[in-house]
């Protein structure tokens, strides 16, 4: 019985990220044409353009190989399996386990490879430009990342994402480090999710695009899932600031129905504040140009550096 | 009975080398000379592998120096790396049956390929110092004779000349090692130099000696220049050898000095081999990233992992000296599976690129492209090889990778200063190598495999024979088990933790579900086969329910690439154009990059023109000086070739009267 309901529980998470991630991405759509006092398109709108894209042919360029067909599925897969690991409503879930926080950076990691392969296959120099950008900012933001791991499993004293939430929990209070450690995370998030001011996701053509441009030759049930696979991605990025730097509310595993309830109430307010804050930091900068991104990104890998070591210097702070 | 049947093996070996030079004539001898190498790497392996009546077995053999004789044993350790070197000599030899038939001038490879491998096993069951030496040069001569197969070329040439002065001056270095281990008694047998008391500073000058002896085989930096001029230069598949088998057998040195007869470690000496590490795997991984050479690029990334396994033993010397038995356990675990993962990916994709190489005649990503349609399953293999080395989930490079970021992540309880603030250095470091890594892959499997064909030769190439494919496929067969069920490996390895670091990691078998957790469950834990199921299905779900409720149709037509009419294939981005902005950012600080265009002004005719000059800071500012040096001494001491005979013996005899002084004071 106990098992089942872990199962359901479970499955209800993946089904549940799943549902979020186009609405994340409708809201903050959504906020972001209110803040230009445009009226948007509804919350739901990227719910639609999937729909609308699973059903449309797929028109495939003349020399796309079997790897261009398949690294959606791939890409896909590994981040829906990555979201659906990060806790967002309760902890320790049946599976929870089976990868912790280096695990999922690393699946990341792998999806990041398929898509940036996928982007060369065809053999135009628009796919090649964005797959040579995205290793570049890859091969910042993840030493960044795995900073950012380092202190917080210092601090929390595991890899495990449920325990670091847990320890969270217990031991509200106030760090450098983990502030320092939280300010990279923004900063790595914002990159990875290809966010203004590192790229703009609402942009075609443009000289700097990164992402877009990986994706240019993608049409219909691929392009659906890629889009599926970047809302999901930027879901597990604000579900893992919200895990780690503010449990309030999760629900442990056992919990039963009613708690599990009350971290779903929370965990879609922390959704929303995480996605108005987006957007209200996307309408007030301004993107940036392609090898000012190095700097940026440096400057998050520095602030782990200097996270870790100040936990490594002192355990208190 | 597991020595002998190993010792006979190798003697078998050097039969065949003997066997290869008498045969010449014969058609088939290529392939006799592979089928029985891999006959005897197997018998070899199957030693290694089972199970041994005592724990550590030994004999003396009356060879060698008289009275001394050679001694040769078994033990855990010695059992793990026969058992990785025959693996790797095993599919070497299966891969070459197909590939060695292309080779022009077979007899300069076939008399040395058994001997080399004879000579890797010599160097790991030695167990005198003598024995020692003399197995790890021979196994330095036969390999450098085998850099030198396509000795025609002016480049393999020079290449041969650096690896010969590399691997004197690294094996002079260990002459002085076991000089000082055995001290002036000259007692030179293993085991009683292992009983032996050290003095402090012995300690200290061994260590430093067998990191310069050892690590100049291995590839560490500084003293990597070698490596990728004579890796490439040989037969693909002694490439594979000498890249994936030859490094660990100089990593087996190390292990075998430091942790076993140096006696118990002080703090200290983990910062060597971690920082060296570090730098390794740092200007492994830059270099390759920018190189367009396929070959060389592997060859670098083997100095990259060689880094990786480094300090992971360097942090296991740190836990040991430390008596944290369980943290050292598991960064010796954590290098000791890395050791075993490299061999096997990167003998993979040294195959490939010798199926490449040998398809299309090309070695240079620059000129290849669209394999993946040319040689479709070729391109399989060697994306799981990239994969793996690139250290990604599901497969066994990111296992170990996790289990050295997991023995990192113990350190804070490291009581030393010094090592407490080195640790995080360490750590930025190997995360960066790790993500930059993976981009090297992606530009090496998307220049070379995707994309359209940029020459004529990269369209008309081929998948390799059966053989060759087999072997490719074995490989990366294991490097799937490896990575989905780690849990055998480190078990596996356990035994031999405890003996060299005191201490085992918990029985991983034990756990449920096949996951692996180092410490404890509630720490960190990861089951490579679980993720690996849920990806698969969340893809065939995914695929399943697209496909029956969305459509499941498409059709081809030419590329989109924003309405701009198909372009030549030579407007694909290139491996130099892929690496620029990598080049760009951390390049002036990893190698002195400069970059000239020369613009012609307008109404000029002439071509533009974009020429980029990289440099090796290492080779300039270490080797260029000492080779100076090294050439003017020769020059000022010419004159000693020039003197009479009665200046000759006024010079003996003043030799002779001041090392007499010396001895007497």
């Amino acid at each position: 019985m106990t098992l089942l309901f872990n199962l359901l529980a479970q499955s209800l998470q993946m089904l549940l990220v799943l549902a979020l991630a186009p609405l994340l991405i409708g809201f903050v759509r959504k906020l972001k044409a209110r803040l230009l006092r445009r009226k948007g398109p509804p919350i739901i709108q990227p719910w639609l353009d999937l729909i609308r894209l699973l059903r449309k042919e797929v028109v495939l360029a003349d020399n796309a190989s079997w790897l261009y067909r398949s690294a959606p599925y791939l890409i896909f897969a590994m981040i829906w399996v990555a979201a659906s690991l990060v806790p967002t409503f309760a902890t320790g879930l049946t599976f929870s386990w089976s990868a912790d926080l280096i695990a999922i950076i690393a699946l990341l990691g792998s999806a990041r490879f398929f898509l940036a392969l996928a982007g060369m296959d065809i053999g135009t120099s628009f796919g090649g430009i964005g797959s040579s950008r995205e290793a570049m900012f890859g091969s910042l933001a993840e030493p960044a990342m795995m900073m950012i791991v380092f202190t917080v499993s210092f601090v929390a004293g595991t890899t495990q994402l449920s325990e670091i939430a847990a320890y969270m929990v217990a031991n509200m209070e106030l760090r450098a480090s983990v502030g320092m450690a939280l300010v990279a995370l923004l900063i790595v998030a914002i990159a990875e999710n290809g966010r203004i001011p590192v790229d703009n996701p609402a942009t075609h053509l443009e000289l700097t695009m990164v992402h877009e441009a990986m994706v240019l030759e993608y049409s219909g049930r691929y392009l659906a899932l890629i889009e599926l696979a970047s809302a999901l991605k930027l879901l597990l990025y604000i579900s893992l600031i919200a895990c780690v730097f503010f449990p309030v509310g999760l629900a442990s595993h056992d919990a039963g129905a009613e708690a599990m309830m009350i971290g779903l109430c929370a965990y879609v307010l922390k959704l929303a504040i995480g996605g108005g804050a987006l957007a209200l930091f996307e309408t007030s900068t301004a993107k940036m140009r392609i090898f000012r991104v190095p700097d940026f990104l440096g400057a998050g890998l520095m602030l782990g550096l200097l996270a870790t070591l100040l936990v490594f210097v002192t355990r208190s702070l | 009975m597991p020595l002998y049947l190993a010792l006979t093996s190798v003697s078998a070996l050097l039969a065949v080398s003997v066997y290869a030079i008498l045969d010449r004539r014969n058609h088939d001898v290529s392939r006799n000379v592979y089928r029985l190498c891999i006959g005897l790497c197997g018998v070899i392996f199957l030693a290694a592998v089972m199970p041994r009546g005592a724990h550590v077995i030994s004999t003396a053999l009356p060879l060698g120096l008289p009275w001394i004789g050679m001694h040769f044993r078994i033990d855990v350790l010695t059992a793990f790396f026969l058992a990785v070197v025959n693996l790797g000599g095993a599919a070497a030899s299966a891969y070459a049956i197909g590939y060695g038939a292309h080779e022009k001038e077979p007899m300069r490879v076939l008399p040395f390929y058994p001997a080399f491998l004879a000579g890797m096993n010599l160097v790991v069951l030695a167990d005198d110092a003598f024995t020692f030496l003399v197995a790890w040069e021979f196994m330095s001569l036969t390999s450098w004779a085998l850099v030198l197969t396509h000795h025609h070329e002016e480049e393999n040439r020079r290449a041969g000349f650096v690896y010969l002065l590399m691997a004197s001056f690294g094996g002079f270095a260990l002459l002085m090692a076991f000089g000082v281990l055995g001290g002036v008694g000259g007692a030179y047998d293993f085991a009683s130099i292992r009983e032996s008391t050290k003095a402090g500073w012995t300690s200290g000058l061994v260590l430093a000696l067998a990191l310069v002896g050892m690590g100049s085989k291995a590839g560490l930096a500084p003293l990597h220049i070698w490596l990728p001029l004579a890796h490439p230069a040989a037969p693909s598949h002694v490439s594979a050898l000498m890249s994936g088998v030859m490094t660990k057998v100089a990593v087996y040195g190390f292990i075998r000095v430091v942790f076993d007869l140096l006696g118990p470690p002080a703090f200290w000496w983990s910062v060597e081999p971690m920082t060296f590490g570090a730098a390794s795997a740092l200007i492994g991984v830059l270099f390759a990233t920018i190189q367009s050479d396929l070959k060389k690029l592997l060859a670098y990334s083997t100095i990259e992992n060689i880094g990786v396994i480094f300090i992971a033993l360097g942090l296991a010397l740190a836990f040991k000296a430390n008596g944290m038995a369980l943290p050292a356990a598991l960064a010796f675990t954590a290098a000791l599976f890395h050791v075993f993962n490299h061999s096997l990916f990167k003998s993979l994709l040294f195959f490939g690129a010798g199926a490449v190489l040998n398809a299309s005649g090309e070695r240079s990503i620059e000129r290849l492209g669209g394999l993946i349609h040319a040689m479709p399953k070729t391109a399989f293999l060697f994306l799981g090889g990239c994969v793996a080395i690139a250290a990604l989930p599901p497969l066994n490079g990111f296992v170990s990778e996790w289990l050295v970021f997991q023995a990192i992540l113990l350190s804070p309880a490291l009581p030393q200063w010094t090592v407490k603030l080195l640790v995080p250095a360490v750590g930025v470091a190997l995360a960066l190598s790790a993500a930059l890594g993976a981009g090297c892959y992606i530009r090496a499997y998307g220049v070379a495999f995707l994309g359209r064909p940029r020459s004529e030769a990269a369209r008309r190439a081929h998948d390799p024979d059966r053989w060759s494919l087999g072997t490719m496929a074995v490989l990366l067969t294991l490097c799937l088990i490896a990575g989905l069920l780690p849990s055998l490996l480190i078990d596996t390895i356990s035994p031999v933790a405890k003996d060299f670091v005191g201490g085992r990691m918990p029985t991983q078998a034990e756990l449920s579900w096949l996951s692996i957790a180092p410490v404890a469950e509630s720490r960190s834990s990861y089951n490579g086969l679980l993720v690996f199921v849920f990806i698969l299905f969340s893809a065939y779900s995914a695929r399943w329910v697209i496909h029956k409720f969305g459509t499941a149709r498409s059709r081809r037509a030419p590329a989109w690439d924003c309405g701009y009419i198909e372009a030549s294939p030579t407007t694909q981005y290139t491996g130099s154009s892929f690496a620029q902005p990598i080049r760009r950012t951390l390049g002036v600080m990893a190698f002195s990059v400069r970059e000239r265009l020369d613009m012609p002004a307008p109404g000029d005719t002439r071509a533009a023109r974009l020429s980029v000059e990289i440099k090796d800071r290492i080779f300039d500012y270490l080797y260029a000086p000492l080779t100076r040096a090294v050439e003017s001494c020769a020059e000022r001491l010419n004159v000693l070739s020039l003197m009479t005979i009665q200046e000759y013996l006024a010079l003996v005899f003043a030799a002779l009267v001041f090392l007499l002084v010396l001895v007497a004071i």
